[in-house]
């Protein structure tokens, strides 16, 4: 983790919808190859913020600044400068496993020879060789899981969003999931995550949660549990996200 | 009579196995749990007792009600959230309440007191889209909408997916409140939290049910020898851990890593010296009693 080199950066980013603000004001750095957990309730404004952080929703104040290219002003740029990956989509479940790395490496501007050598190392590492021509609909969900978030960084960006990417996986699953975060972190991708599994959030660097719109904390889950006088980050997320006043 | 009464079931999609001659029972009032990973045959079960989908061999009773014979009485005594959103985006909260008690030939008026402690919560959204909603509001008009016409037996399958642990908590009061209603609940989940608050829960792996116990059972079962280890460097000590001969599995557990351990080969005070060796600082070893998700992993592995 290089804590010289910021590679989020935001400043009183904010979103309003009509007269609801859904996103109030919020400042954060992020620092590269560091694993940031961005927490909080449902209907905190987390998606909202993680939108206008990955380039897909224009802030209605403030300012914000990803792999160095500004949100509001040079969101393409940002996209094709980091990875994504959602719990809801992924990857195109009616093309096979080959298919769907070949078809998102080409959208990030990857050369075909890098593509196809790549993908024999990412098949190889997966233990996915046999598998290259499944279509990802029949994959299990913790494969499919493990395949997207591959994907999202097959082309090395220096930020990969993952929103909720272990929602409704096994416990087993999930802890190979994290092993797969730790090493693309090992290389020095910068890793922007929101969970809610707090055993999760301990193996963040940082967390921060939000509350009714704002970071109602932003530390190392050390820290945090210090500061609450707590065991545990579930603990922490209780004391902070119960005073919420959103009815959700 | 049994709530639930599955008789060596068995189901195939073409060459995979997606069930193998599973039997179990669940009694009136109990809250038992489906834990087990993705693809381990949890919501085909789900599908096959709510009549949904039919078994190859095998027979199930719901409440007395046989699945394949019964079916049509079965479906107007069971409630259902299945595994994504069920309800209809684009009408509001009270819209989709209103059309589920009307498909059951009820109002919600005449069954308000079964739902109203989890409604009440959402009532003042009512003309809210539910395509609006956030996650835990959802499983909150998805639970009601399931509960209106006061089913016998509700079927919840990963009904806390994507909701925060706030909203997960409150859920889970929710179904003991029910529990006490005398309303059986057929729940599946990934979170081990919510195992240890099933009356009895069943570990599933391949389409094979592996153990059916209470929870505390479960962890009275697990007989290896069991330390929680910490260091500066978290992920090089997984790996390290691993390595060390003695060790015989090692998974991340949040802030320490749970090991198991042969104590013939490996002692608390040689581990230490080992790590320290590998250039760890601040090890903290502690012999520790397992959770039921020191249970789920060692199956897992297997």
């Amino acid at each position: 983790m290089n804590e010289n080199n910021i590679v989020i950066e935001t400043k009183d980013l904010t979103k309003r919808f009509g007269h609801f603000t859904a996103v109030d004001h919020i400042t954060f750095n992020v620092h590269e190859g560091e694993i940031f957990g961005f927490l909080g309730a449902n209907g905190a404004g987390k998606t909202t913020a993680m939108k206008m952080l990955c380039g897909l929703s224009k802030p209605t104040s403030g300012s914000g600044k990803v792999a160095g290219y500004d949100i509001g002003k040079q969101s393409e740029l940002v996209k094709r400068n980091i990875g994504y990956m959602s719990q809801k989509f992924s990857l195109y479940e009616d093309l096979k496993v080959w298919e769907n790395i070949r078809l998102f490496a080409g959208i990030y501007g990857m050369k075909d020879k890098d593509i196809a050598i790549k993908t024999e190392e990412l098949l190889s590492r997966l233990g996915f060789e046999s598998e290259r021509n499944t279509l990802v609909k029949s994959l299990p969900l913790g494969w499919k899981q493990k395949l997207s978030f591959s994907v999202s960084i097959f082309h090395e960006p220096k930020i990969v969003f993952l929103d909720e990417p272990t929602g409704g996986v096994d416990p087993a699953t999930r802890r190979q999931f994290w092993e797969l975060i730790y090493q693309a972190a090992d290389r020095g991708i910068t890793v922007f995550v929101t969970t809610h599994y707090m055993d999760e959030a301990e193996y963040c660097n940082r967390v921060s949660i939000m509350v009714d719109g704002v970071i109602e904390a932003l530390d190392s889950p050390v820290n945090l549990k210090k500061q609450f006088g707590v065991n545990g980050m579930e603990d922490v997320f209780y004391k902070l996200a119960r005073k919420a006043k959103r009815g959700e | 009579m049994a709530a639930i009464e599955v008789e060596h079931i068995s189901k195939k999609y073409g060459e995979v196995e997606a069930l193998r001659d599973v039997s179990f029972s669940v009694n009136k009032g109990e809250i038992f749990g489906l834990i087990g990973p993705d693809g381990a045959g949890k919501t085909t079960l789900f599908r096959i007792l709510t009549t949904l989908i039919r078994a190859n061999s095998g027979s199930a009773t719901i409440a007395g009600l046989d699945v394949v014979k019964d079916y049509k009485k079965i479906r107007n005594q069971v409630g259902y959230m299945p595994g994504r959103f069920s309800l209809y985006q684009d009408m509001t909260i009270e819209e989709n309440l209103t059309f589920f008690a009307t498909v059951f030939n009820t109002t919600i008026k005449e069954n308000y007191y079964l739902i109203k402690d989890i409604y009440q919560q959402i009532e003042p959204f009512k003309d809210r889209r539910a395509g609006k909603l956030s996650g835990g509001m959802k499983q909150k008009l998805a639970l009601s909408c399931a509960l209106i016409h006061k089913p016998v037996v509700l079927f919840l399958d990963e009904p806390t997916t994507g909701v925060d642990p706030v909203s997960r908590k409150e859920f889970w009061e929710m179904l003991k409140a029910l529990k006490v209603q005398g309303i059986t609940i057929l729940v599946s989940t990934p979170y081990m939290d919510e195992a240890m608050l099933c009356d009895r829960i069943a570990l599933i792996q391949n389409g094979s049910f592996l153990d059916i116990e209470t929870p505390q059972e479960i962890i009275n079962d697990f007989k290896e020898t069991i330390w929680s280890v910490r260091s500066l460097n978290m992920s090089a000590l997984l790996n390290d851990l691993r390595l060390c001969p003695g060790i015989e599995s090692c998974f991340a557990f949040g802030d320490v890593h749970h090991v198991t351990v042969n104590e013939s080969l490996l002692t608390i005070a040689s581990l230490k010296k080992q790590l320290q060796e590998k250039g760890h600082i601040d090890i903290e070893i502690q012999s520790i009693k397992p959770t039921i998700e020191d249970c789920y992993m060692q199956l897992a592995s297997k």
